[in-house]
């Protein structure tokens, strides 16, 4: 049970950090497909920063550090998608479909050359990082506390005072609803845009660090993050694009991909022999279920993924 | 000179250009990648990587290793039709990768555990996909739900439930699922005497005629049928073709039913060679559904063109196996595709730098016209 509770507020933690960059994004009206992408480059950072630290580190300054690490993998990687997307009016599907499969054989090729360089027979695209792990991990009577969880909680506020609460935050919606309206009220929309997507590389960056910390000691990088990226986006959806919401959807998500986990030690569960694949499939079967009820009055920013263009109106 | 700048203003001309700009640049990132990694063997390496079957000195092993490109050419080719053809509607077709994972469910499970015939196998992979189309498309049409959204629920969907079909038939000490020659011979594709022409390469089979085939037979319904049309003319804009008259929901439904046709065609396209076993245990969905958006736009978005694009992309994929694994990852043929994808995304852009281009230096010949 505490096993339970403990890989829900986990991978929620991941959902939510990951979705509400997608849900920063989308309301500046770039729809940001390439946060699969963005979390792997988010995770490289971070294991190369928990690699290359030295091995008795403050926990505090590995922290700081790893997280610093993938905040600017991600932010790096999502300037790939603001430029195409914004100023160069790709097709944003297109452009972040692209960063998926460049994400995955970028961080690849990487990691291989770093592994072969250190030691000529290691081809391998494993880091291992189980010493600088525990840092982030406090045992409290069998559940184990990670602090992601809290800076998951923290970013989540802050999100939500960022949107609703600020100038900021405003201006970023209306161009993700109006991107006329705001410009002729005098928002600089590519600015803005900018802005948005940054962010998104911000927060998908860092829910890549968690994703692999989450469970594992080592992360073989060639099978990316598994859908995790594209799991957010639904999620994000899910909860309409709002941050509450998206905070409970990423519990509910969470919720079951932590019962694949760990169904097995429920003896009803495990009498229902029902394979851990199921489980997993379970929440985008739910969201599709739910999109097609929903969808009808989508609360969707009305401008997302259409590029804006001054000359047009 | 007058004739030279009108054929530059060609739309095909100006894809092909386009395209290969987008390759040019894409290898050459690569290259200074492999600089990077290592400076000393990085030029060998990129010719090794782009020359793929030709690193093979004599003539037979050369048309051997060219087959075995082909054969993973097939698929890629139906999966870019799939993508392309929905594209044409104004539809993103990213369900083509789930497509093509239910299409070699299908298959796979058709031939091993009901042993039936080739032609009923790929008949059940291409209702297969077209199913996980037609939900998309159903869901577009009737739920206003985003076909890349349900595209990549379905992905996820599709993965998980083949994995859980296709353990049923898979071998007891590996992942891997029966060989299907040993297992049900009749399933494999026939090779009509093609493997003979490359080195007796028995996995060179009627997929690779077909899947050009129906790239001619997808071109012609575009551009010569009143469906293509009605297809086209959503695809340019949605709400005129409404207006005239044009079935919208129909024509969505049935654009994506198509799609996934298409893609879970290509799947048992690969898979009923015997080219290669499905493991049960992969955990990302297989990238030939997102290579084949890759084809789709290299293809400059034509049909035709995706039979080209298709096979340059399969053949730097193949290529990247021949590099020296101690000091190059073969993933950098992933990286030069994935590179080459994003730059399709400038295509627009490029487009428009050559006819502001053209246009100014027709701007500039009539002021020097009229001054003289």
């Amino acid at each position: 049970m505490i096993l339970l509770i403990q890989y829900t507020l986990i991978f929620a933690s991941v959902l939510l950090l990951v979705a509400l960059g997608g849900c920063f994004s989308e309301h500046s009206g770039v729809i940001n497909l390439g946060l699969e992408g963005i979390m792997v480059l988010g995770a490289l950072g971070g294991a190369l920063a928990m690699k290359y630290m030295p091995a008795g580190t403050n926990a505090f300054v590995m922290i700081l550090a790893v997280c610093v690490c993938a905040i600017l993998a991600g932010m790096c990687y999502s300037v790939l998608l603001a430029v195409a997307a914004i100023n160069f009016k790709a097709d944003q599907t297109l452009i972040g479909t692209a960063m998926n499969i460049l994400s995955t054989a970028l961080a690849t090729v990487i990691v291989k050359s770093i592994n072969v360089a250190e030691n000529p027979d290691n081809v391998s695209s494993v880091i291992q990082y189980i010493n600088a792990k525990k840092a982030f991990i406090i045992n409290i009577a069998g559940f184990e506390f990670n602090w992601f969880m809290v800076i998951a909680a923290c970013l989540l506020g802050i999100s939500y005072v960022v949107l609703y609460k600020t100038r900021f935050g405003l201006r970023l919606m209306a161009c993700g609803e109006n991107p006329q309206a705001a410009d002729s009220v005098g928002i600089n929309v590519y600015k803005m845009r900018w802005a948005g997507v940054l962010i998104s590389g911000l927060l998908g960056g860092l829910g890549g660090i968690v994703y692999i910390t989450a469970g594992v000691s080592e992360w073989k990088f060639e099978v990316g993050v598994a859908g995790f990226g594209f799991l957010s986006l639904a999620v994000m959806i899910f909860g309409q694009w709002k941050p509450t919401k998206i905070a409970l959807a990423a519990l509910l998500f969470g919720f079951f991909r932590a019962l694949s986990n760990v169904y097995t030690g429920f003896a009803f569960l495990a009498a229902l022999k029902i394979p851990s694949t199921v489980y997993n499939m379970m929440p985008y079967i739910i969201s599709l279920v739910v999109l097609a009820f929903t969808s009808k009055n989508s609360r969707a920013p009305k401008a997302e993924g259409i590029p804006y263009d001054k000359g047009s109106r | 000179m007058k004739e030279k700048e009108n054929f530059l203003k060609k739309p095909g001309v100006q894809s092909v250009l386009t395209s290969l700009i987008c390759i040019i640049l894409g290898l050459f990132v690569g290259y200074i990648a492999l600089l990077i990694i290592n400076p000393a063997g990085a030029s060998k390496a990129i010719i090794t990587l782009v020359k793929n079957f030709l690193n093979y000195p004599t003539f037979p092993a050369q048309m051997k290793y060219l087959g075995n490109t082909l054969v993973k050419t097939a698929p890629l080719l139906m999966c870019a039709l799939s993508v392309c053809f929905c594209y044409k509607a104004g539809l993103f077709n990213i369900g083509a990768a789930g497509q093509y994972v239910a299409g070699a469910g299908a298959a796979l499970y058709a031939a091993l555990a009901w042993n039936l015939p080739w032609f009923v196998c790929l008949l059940l992979a291409m209702c297969a996909g077209g199913v996980l189309g037609c939900i998309s498309g159903y869901l577009k049409a009737n739920h206003n739900v985003n076909e890349v959204i349900s595209g990549i629920m379905l992905n996820w969907i599709s993965l998980y439930t083949v994995n859980v079909l296709l353990a049923k038939v898979k071998e007891q000490a590996s992942p891997y699922t029966f060989n299907l020659a040993s297992k049900n011979p009749s399933s494999i594709l026939p090779t009509m005497g093609l493997d003979k022409l490359f080195s007796n390469n028995r996995y060179v089979t009627i997929a690779i005629p077909l899947s050009i085939l129906i790239a001619i037979l997808i071109s012609v319904i575009l551009t010569k049928t009143k469906f293509g049309y009605e297809l086209r003319a959503t695809g340019f804009n949605k709400d005129a073709a409404k207006y005239a008259g044009m079935r919208e929901r129909r024509n969505i439904i049935l654009t994506l039913t198509i799609g996934g046709a298409l893609a879970g065609l290509g799947a048992a396209f690969l898979f009923l060679t015997a080219f290669e076993q499905w493991s049960v245990t992969q955990s990302s969905v297989p990238g030939m559904g997102f290579n084949g958006i890759a084809a789709t736009f290299l293809g400059g978005l034509n049909p035709i063109g995706t039979i080209f694009s298709s096979f340059f992309i399969q053949h730097i994929n193949n290529g990247g196996a021949y590099l020296d694994k101690a000091v190059y990852p073969s993933q950098i043929s992933d990286l030069i595709i994935a590179l080459i994808i994003y730059l399709c995304g400038f295509v627009l852009f490029f487009k428009s730098f050559i006819n502001a281009r053209i246009s100014a230096g027709d701007g500039k010949k009539a002021k020097k016209g009229g001054n003289a």
